[in-house]
């Protein structure tokens, strides 16, 4: 990383908690949930980063391991609530750490077998095939009526966390950014260790790769499982912070936004997750108070990344990246 | 006889209507360099890849070892020791030399599945890498991407990633190809060398290359391997000459 | 159950599959030739039925918006070739993904903006009103069956113009090999748009033609394109073939998996619990057809691409 690039980064792992503080103190909670929201959605993009800034695999799934992460907290949660055991007798839990665990196990889960089928493709082929899945899952839960179906499920209150009281903006931000800076930690040390060095290569030049001995199948299942694992856990935390968990979390436009989310921070940067979804989220408030069709402003924007700034703004603020 | 480190027995491939590989049979013996050679167009690349795994043949075996590999991958076939070099692009381009050679390291351990430690400061990787990198005269470079490596080093680059492997045979596809005279008389004598660590199957158009390192030729021609002897049981063949070296008989 | 009825939910699915083979065929015959992942064709297919909607409601014909969708369809399919797609076709696969995925929030808000949230209603036409005696006792709906009627003549007209035309030989050359027809000296740029054009017609004349079965809406176009999706790659990218095979058989499994599955659950399980779970597997029938294609043909039935 040069140093500007560094520079950059802590700004922007400061710019979080400095907003949410700032919103404590004035007393405004509306901007810690919006500090909390990026954090997650950041968290989001870590997780799809993995596979597709690392591996260069364009999933255009990931919202179906969001979307889990948020089913099983709200799942689990009314389970508790109504003393009902989810399934072979074991019972609901409203503890946000066993609900992490079961999204992170269960997402690792239902990633596995897609990996199997999706990895033996590549290119467009992929991208279509993640996207198919995520799109089976969807209309599951729409037609899945014990949920919610369409309508969705509301938690009727926040999950706990020992000691805190999750139920305040504050609280539930720190629990959050924690999260997020765990899951930033762990690209990082994923990006320079031999997996990650293996997962690079398989990148580049998957051919070469399979020709020292390393099965780029392999290391790419693996990735896409560790993806779809932190981008789960993100989504446990989207359904906590909003209370509320539907089927449009597991949308094909949910997978996009992503996407969107790396591109406009920076693909394949450590950073770039959170430069995008600050990005992302900074945008709907702002464009989305002066009009409804702030989305079609978004294309714009989108257009303009893809043709005219390709690394994203931490690309423009940092300069290119650096190979070791 | 001693047994061949590698045995490949009628391989046959087929595109379409066109027979790339049409019965082809070749050995590979402990301590030799075994040059490939033929006209462009022969089929040199195609059995190649059937050898490393890349393309799999329609019909014929290719035991490795004592172990028949056929039904293999690239990837299981190289972790057995059997380590291929290519014409053109590198490893990772993105990555320096050191890295790409690390990669190999760690290839050979087998331990891509470790997730954090840093490969950087990792000793067990660097130094092995560093040792390949200085046999093949690249320790210099070992920091720069392979994509800004000149031509000439990233074939040195080639042999360093194929070092590495530690590999029991070595598939070396032109690994002269665009070397100026300088360089091909340093890779001569490199090559010369290392058949002692393990043999060389060598793709080769180069013939001064060839004539000099060869221990012995095989001489592919439209899929088939015509002739196979010594250097002057080559050069001397009736049929090569006719076929290959373009003379009148 | 009913023969009857088991007829006419065979003709649902193959009606269905039509409908998805003309927005396919467009989306595989872009990717054969050049290489681009679509995302906004969906779009157009929207495009076709607003068309359609807006010039039947003014003019009173049917037919006139039809002719308006596909004219639309085209021009917008043109414009949005010439202005943003041309510049993709060198770039990967994932920038392709994010300028069309960019184009489909343009087009959306922008239809919105133009036409509101609500939805418009298309009629159908008067002469294809009515409905045809099925065998075994049922009746039909006319107007979908011209629907299976226009996509068997789409798909034999495209068999003929691709096998038997000039344009066709250019296509069938780009695909194969694009130096070769830009040595030939055929403007390879103007070749590209009409391609585009020529796909996005076929999309807006699916939208027009559903637009008279469903309301016409913004958002519309998605399902159709991930439905588009899963036909070309069971069918394999750049077969126009498999694209067609491919359609009819998500058609059928997926309206016959919506009949079928809940009535033959309901023979295991008692009917208040089969009704959902045949419902939810039914839902994802079609992506499990798929998985099980893919696993066994990673490119599809027919690829044009290997």
């Amino acid at each position: 990383m040069g140093a500007r690039e560094t520079t950059v980064n802590v700004l922007l792992v400061l710019l979080l908690p400095a907003v949410a503080l700032t919103a404590l103190f004035i007393g405004e909670a509306f901007y810690i949930t919006l500090a909390t929201r990026i954090a997650i959605l950041a968290l989001a993009a870590v997780g799809l980063n993995i596979a597709l800034g690392l591996g260069g695999l364009v999933s255009f799934g990931h919202a179906a391991f969001f979307g889990l992460g948020g089913y099983v907290a709200g799942v689990l949660a009314t389970h508790a609530f109504n003393m009902e055991p989810v399934a072979f007798g074991l019972p609901g839990t409203t503890a946000m750490p066993a609900i992490w665990l079961v999204a992170i196990l269960l997402c690792g889960l239902v990633a596995l077998p897609i990996g199997l089928v999706s990895l033996r493709t590549s290119g467009v082929y992929f991208i279509m095939i993640t996207l198919a899945f995520a799109q089976m899952i969807y209309y599951f839960a729409i037609s899945w009526p014990a949920y919610g179906g369409e309508d969705g499920l509301s938690l009727s209150m926040r999950n706990g966390f020992p000691g805190l009281n999750t139920a305040k903006p504050f609280p539930y931000f720190v629990v959050v950014f924690v999260l997020l800076l765990a899951g930033l930690l762990l690209f990082h040390r994923l990006r320079a260790s031999r997996f990650g060095a293996a997962l690079e290569a398989a990148r580049q030049n998957p051919a070469r790769l399979a020709a020292i001995g390393i099965s780029p199948f392999a290391i790419r299942l693996v990735a896409f499982v560790l993806s779809a694992m932190i981008t789960g856990l993100a989504g446990a935390l989207f359904a906590d912070l909003n209370r509320f968990v539907s089927p449009s979390m597991l949308s094909w436009h949910m997978s996009g936004e992503l996407i969107v989310l790396i591109i406009l921070g920076g693909k394949n940067r450590l950073f770039g997750p959170l430069a995008g979804a600050a990005l992302y989220v900074l945008f709907e408030y702002a464009l989305g108070g002066l009009t409804e069709r702030w989305q079609l402003f978004l294309g714009l924007v989108l257009l303009a990344v893809v043709f005219f700034a390709r690394g994203g703004l931490i690309g423009l603020l940092a300069g290119r990246p650096r190979h070791g | 006889m001693v047994e061949p480190v590698l045995d490949v027995k009628g391989l046959e491939k087929s595109f379409g209507a066109l027979k790339a590989t049409n019965g082809a049979s070749l050995d590979l013996r402990p301590g030799e360099i075994h040059a490939l050679i033929g006209p462009n167009g022969a089929g040199k690349s195609t059995l190649i890849n059937q050898i490393s795994g890349a393309l799999a043949p329609d019909a014929g075996s290719i035991r490795f070892l004592g172990t028949d590999i056929t039904m293999l991958d690239t990837a299981r076939r190289a972790r057995m020791g059997l380590a291929r070099t290519f014409q053109i692009s590198s490893l990772a381009q993105e990555f320096s030399a050191l890295r790409n050679v690390m990669l190999a390291v760690q290839a050979r351990q087998g331990t891509s599945l470790r997730f954090f430690r840093p490969v950087a400061s990792d000793v067990s990787l660097t130094e092995p890498a560093m040792r390949m990198l200085s046999r093949v005269g690249l320790a210099d470079r070992a920091n720069v991407p392979a994509a800004a490596l000149s031509h000439g080093e990233r074939r040195q680059l080639e042999i360093a990633v194929a070092l590495a492997m530690e590999p029991k045979a070595f598939l070396l596809d032109e690994p002269m190809a665009g070397m100026g005279p300088e360089g091909s008389k340093a890779l001569t004598g490199f090559l010369d060398g290392l058949r002692r660590e393990a043999p060389i199957l060598l793709v080769e158009h180069d013939m001064d290359a060839v004539f000099a390192l060869a221990d012995r030729v095989s001489v592919l021609v439209y899929g088939r391997i015509i002739a196979t002897g010594s250097v002057s049981e080559i050069r001397n063949d009736p049929e090569v000459r006719r076929a290959y070296l373009g003379e009148p008989a | 159950m009913s023969l009857a009825l088991l007829i006419e939910q065979f003709l649902n699915g193959l009606q269905l599959g039509v409908m998805l083979f003309l927005i396919a065929a467009g989306l595989t015959l872009i990717f054969g030739v050049m290489g681009l992942i679509n995302l906004a064709h969906g779009s157009l297919y929207m495009v076709g039925a607003f068309a359609c909607a807006t010039v039947a409601a003014a003019t009173g014909s049917f037919w006139l918006g039809l002719v308006a969708s596909l004219a639309a369809a085209a021009a917008a399919g043109a414009l949005m070739e010439v202005a943003i797609i041309r510049r993709l076709y060198a770039r990967d696969h994932l920038d392709q993904v994010l300028a069309t995925f960019a184009l489909i929030l343009i087009f959306s808000e922008g239809t919105r903006w133009l036409f509101g949230s609500f939805p418009l209603y298309l009629d159908i036409p008067p002469l294809l009103q009515g409905a045809v005696a099925l065998p075994g006792g049922g009746q039909y709906p006319l107007y979908r069956l011209a629907i299976i009627g226009v996509g068997v003549i789409v798909a034999i007209g495209l068999y003929l113009l691709i096998g038997r035309t000039r344009l066709g030989m250019r296509i069938r050359a780009g695909e194969s090999d694009r130096e070769m027809i830009a040595a030939l000296g055929i403007d390879i740029r103007s070749l590209y748009t009409i391609v585009f054009a020529f796909g996005a017609a076929l999309a807006g004349l699916a939208g027009a033609l559903v637009g008279a079965l469903q309301s016409v809406q913004v958002g519309m176009g998605e399902p159709a394109l991930i439905l588009a999706f899963v036909v070309i790659v069971i069918g394999g990218i750049g077969s126009i073939k498999g694209a067609l095979i491919g359609a009819i058989l998500v058609g059928l499994v997926d309206t016959m998996g919506r009949f079928l599955l809940p009535k033959a659950l309901a023979l295991m399980m008692p009917a208040t619990q089969a009704g959902p779970v045949g419902a939810a597997l039914a839902s994802m029938l079609i992506y499990i057809v798929m998985a099980l294609i893919l696993a066994f043909r990673p490119s599809g039935l027919f690829s044009a691409r290997t």
